[in-house]
């Protein structure tokens, strides 16, 4: 359905997106994900229409969007603090898209009734938006852009303003209305849980690329650079060297590793050692570090090492205790 | 106090608890504070205003034809405001989307230039006009020179055109700032959304911006209506004796015809429209609030790209730049030129640059306009600006400063104090005529009535300007630094008087500002042997001659010159963030 190739875009003489590709397939929700500044929002302005790219094409079913403005791509955009007219109540909101289309009075309201139920604002019809609640809001924003029944719907941040319980509710009721829409979706955001919690599939957006994309289980378990897995929170990330044989040096010594990759010999390579691969031995001849830091989390006490080293047990150690552990990392490349 | 005092009973023990505990903490500080300026007020406003009032509820002033002049100068005032707002409005409109949506090279000095008119006096802005449409302005000389024409061949001046396009000169600044500072502070992503939901861009202005900006329109467009309504000068001058506004009319009655009652009337129905239009504007701002992101104006500033945005950018900013140049150029330019021949010359014309109007100034002739050189206008201007300096500090200073703390007693004062701000020169100098010809205030004879009426129309200004300096001292700071040791007086000294200073030579540049341009009230007031320059250059510009023309000129390019250092100081002294109308 939506297709971009090799969108080039630089904000103030600095390059922004360096040669973004990617495809939403139909009634799929796709998931943008990165760091704020990294261009989100400036991609969904871009296939929106609002902005142009320096070069590279927006493709839908294969036309080429180039010569087609704004108002006639019928694609919605649910912009980040909402933009709702203050001077339009939540039904005149509603019907705006549907009044563009020129439809018969009778068929908009049947319509923005329908929109209004569907995220159960029926009875705040005829209140100004500015009398609303920021989840209030949310829901008209998104009644708004469901209204003229878009080919593709665009979230910018939609949850950024919300606090984390409501954003959680919301979360939900936004997946069964996609769901059951099966509109084709992409949705921005910088909250890797929002993300895993929406998306079919996940790109991962770092300095003007899209740096890994699939399905959120896929991504989680094999991320595909250091910086991935750092951003993700998966774990340690540390740099290492390259021996070859498997074999890595890194500043906590020679680690082995899974063998799923072939480097040549004195590469640097990224390692991921997640947390629950860091297992205490008792008295053991593995490697040992002190404890610089010990921290009550919810799920255990997050203990940090002073070879900045960190990880979860049932116990707590005292600090500047020196502990023996063994560790399994994984080659990220 | 010759108070009985029983002891006994509890309800005058409490009264004089009253008396003894809040009256005298009171006097100490606010009430006199307040009794100096609002002396002043009621003595040299609401006075002056409530004998015209008197004047105009007299039965026997409302004869049929008295009203039916007073109504067709009525439906004049209306017509030609409502044209000149509406012809504001079409140029505002595109300059203030220009400063909103475009960043160009020299804006800011264009934005200053669009901006110094609104507070030149009126004299110097018909006399700028006077020197580039005029009979002997630089068009119709240049026109007949080249042609060879007997007559000149633009009718502008003493046309109405004339006074719409001095209006719009005046008032597009207003257009530009309230307007634009809106259209600047609009989310632009609300147009986004619109065009999102399938609205191209007209419809997305049609159905979201204008809307939107609305308040502001109506807001601008008020005050323009209002400052065209009140307008004076301009009409006197540039539209002559044909076209008679309700403020022209109230002069002429009063000094032409000396049909007070008369005047009184207009200036009554002037006051209540007045009135009504301040209501409808100070409703208007209190709705003009936008939806403002905090950012929009970083989102809709941008560099013109598109060659139509190129052509609108250039084109307006040219075009804006011509309107408002031109005028302040011409002034000083013809002031030194002579195209024609001088009085009473019967040879060949000489062309050429000369000093001849300025050092003309400086000549008592028998026979001519004054009984005295005419530089003494200067003088007297001068004199009469520094001791309106002096009035409007020493009534300012104390109402400024307690209005710069408010209690129950400001908010009441308050606006009473910006009601002059809403009253004409015209009305004022009326008031000034009706109250002060007899005794015990026998004043029109004095020359101290024109500093005093001026102190009036600069007082509104000077607390306006005051007031936020003086509100800004922190209180903090002063024990801040009592407490690092310094002594009362170092602390009022570093602390409080930097900014008393700066606020104070503003409100006094304000005041000197404004007394030197002032027209309305001065003309109604002004003896003979007293003109000041506005005066002067009135009665230059209504005589016959290349030389009381030339001399016309050359004392408004001297105000001119005057008021723009005036107003340029001011812009320098302002205290950031001071609201602007």
């Amino acid at each position: 359905m939506l297709e971009l190739i090799d969108i080039h875009k630089t904000y103030e003489n600095k390059p922004l997106l360096s040669g973004i590709s990617f495809t939403v397939e139909a009634g799929e929700t796709v998931c943008l994900l990165g760091a704020s500044g990294s261009g989100k929002s400036t991609l969904l302005r871009i296939i929106a229409g609002l902005e142009r790219p320096e070069s590279g094409q927006v493709l839908w079913n294969g036309t080429d969007l180039a010569s087609v403005p704004v108002h006639q791509r019928n694609f919605g955009l649910v912009f980040q603090d909402y933009a709702l007219f203050p001077h339009l109540t939540v039904a005149e909101n509603v019907a705006f898209g549907l009044k563009m289309q020129n439809l018969p009075p009778e068929e908009i309201k049947l319509r923005v009734t329908g929109s209004l139920e569907q995220v159960s604002l029926s009875r705040f019809a005829d209140r100004h938006v500015t009398d609303l609640s920021g989840g209030e809001q949310q829901r008209v924003a998104l009644a708004r852009a469901l209204a003229p029944r878009p080919r593709l719907l665009m979230f910018d941040e939609p949850l950024g303003a919300l606090d984390r319980a409501l954003r959680d509710h919301l979360l939900g009721e936004l997946r069964g209305i996609l769901h059951d829409s099966s509109i084709p979706a992409i949705y921005v955001t910088h909250d890797q849980e929002e993300a895993f919690a929406i998306a079919d599939r996940i790109a991962l957006l770092h300095d003007g690329q899209i740096v890994q994309s699939g399905t959120p289980a896929d991504v989680f378990a094999r991320p595909a650079s250091g910086w991935v897995a750092d951003f993700l929170g998966l774990g340690n990330v540390i740099e290492g060297k390259w021996l070859g044989g498997g074999r890595v040096e890194t500043s906590l010594g020679v680690l082995e590793v899974d063998w799923g990759m072939e480097a040549s010999r004195g590469e640097s390579v990224a390692l991921l050692i997640r947390p629950e691969c860091v297992k205490l031995i008792e008295n053991g001849i593995g490697l040992k570090g002190r404890v610089a830091d010990v921290l009550f989390q919810k799920n255990g006490f997050r203990v940090t090492l002073e070879n900045g080293l960190y990880f979860y047990t049932p116990a707590p150690p005292q600090v500047g205790e020196e502990l023996s552990f063994a560790l399994e990392a994984e080659c990220l490349g | 106090m010759a108070l009985r005092i029983n002891h006994g009973d509890t309800k005058t023990r409490r009264f004089i608890y009253f008396l003894r505990d809040i009256v005298p903490s009171w006097l100490s500080s606010r009430f006199f504070l307040w009794l100096f300026p609002l002396g002043f007020i009621g003595l040299f406003f609401f006075y002056p205003l409530s004998r015209i009032l008197t004047y105009s509820f007299d039965l026997s002033v409302l004869t049929p034809e008295n009203l039916r002049l007073t109504s067709s100068v009525l439906l004049f005032t209306l017509y030609q405001a409502f044209l000149s707002t509406l012809l504001t409005l079409i140029v505002g409109l595109p300059a203030a989307y220009l400063f909103a949506r475009f960043d160009f090279p020299g804006k800011a000095l264009l934005r200053a230039l669009t901006a110094v008119p609104f507070m030149l006096p009126t004299v110097v802005v018909a006399a700028g006009f006077n020197a580039l449409l005029g009979p002997r302005g630089w068009l119709n000389l240049g026109l007949m020179n080249v042609f060879g024409l007997e007559v000149p061949p633009v009718q502008v001046v003493g046309t109405l055109g004339a006074i719409l396009l001095a209006h719009v000169f005046y008032n597009t600044t207003i257009v530009i700032r309230v307007v634009g500072s809106a259209l600047l502070q609009l989310d632009p992503r609300l147009e986004a959304a619109a065009r999102t939901l399938g609205a191209d861009s007209r419809r997305a202005w049609w159905h979201v911006t204008l809307p939107l900006l609305r308040p502001s329109l109506l807001a601008a467009g008020i005050l323009v209506f209002l400052f065209d309504f009140t307008s004076f000068g301009v009409i006197l001058l540039l539209g002559g004796p044909g076209f008679a506004t309700l403020e022209v009319e109230t002069y002429i009655q009063a000094l032409q015809m000396l049909n007070l009652p008369l005047a009184g009337l207009l200036s009554a129905m002037q006051l209540l429209c007045t009135l009504v239009f301040s209501v409808l504007y100070t409703r208007m701002v209190a709705k003009t609030r936008v939806q403002v992101s905090p950012r929009a104006a970083q989102y809709n500033l941008r560099r013109a790209r598109l060659w139509r945005e190129k052509v609108f950018v250039y084109g307006i900013g040219l075009l804006l730049v011509v309107f408002f140049i031109l005028p302040m150029l011409a002034l000083p330019l013809r002031s030194i030129s002579r195209l024609e021949a001088a009085r009473g010359q019967r040879t060949d014309v000489q062309y050429g640059l000369t000093t001849d109007y300025y050092s003309e100034l400086f000549v008592n002739r028998r026979g001519s306009l004054f009984y005295v050189p005419p530089i003494r206008a200067a003088l007297n201007s001068l004199g009469y600006a520094g001791l309106t300096v002096i009035f409007s500090l020493l009534m300012g200073f104390p109402a400024a400063s307690a209005l710069a703390r408010p209690g129950k007693l400001e908010r009441w004062l308050d606006p009473l104090l910006i009601l002059p701000l809403g009253a004409s020169a015209v009305t004022l100098g009326l008031g000034f005529i009706i109250s002060f010809n007899r005794p015990p205030l026998r004043l029109l004879a004095s020359p101290w009535l024109i500093p005093l009426a001026h102190t009036m129309v600069a007082l509104p200004f000077v607390i306006r300007t005051l007031q936020p300096a003086l509100a800004s001292i922190p209180e903090r700071l002063q024990d801040a630094a009592s407490s690092l040791g310094a002594s009362p007086f170092r602390a009022w000294l570093t602390v409080d008087w930097p900014i008393i200073w700066r606020a104070s030579l503003a409100a006094a540049t304000f005041a000197f500002t404004v007394s030197l341009g002032e027209f309305g009230a001065t003309a109604l007031l002004t003896r003979p042997e007293y003109p000041t320059i506005p005066i002067a250059i009135y009665r230059f510009l209504s005589q016959p001659g290349g030389l009381n023309y030339g001399q016309a000129m050359a004392m408004a390019s001297m105000l001119m010159v005057l008021a723009t250092v005036g107003i340029l100081l001011i812009e320098r002294l302002r205290l950031p963030g001071a609201r602007e109308f």
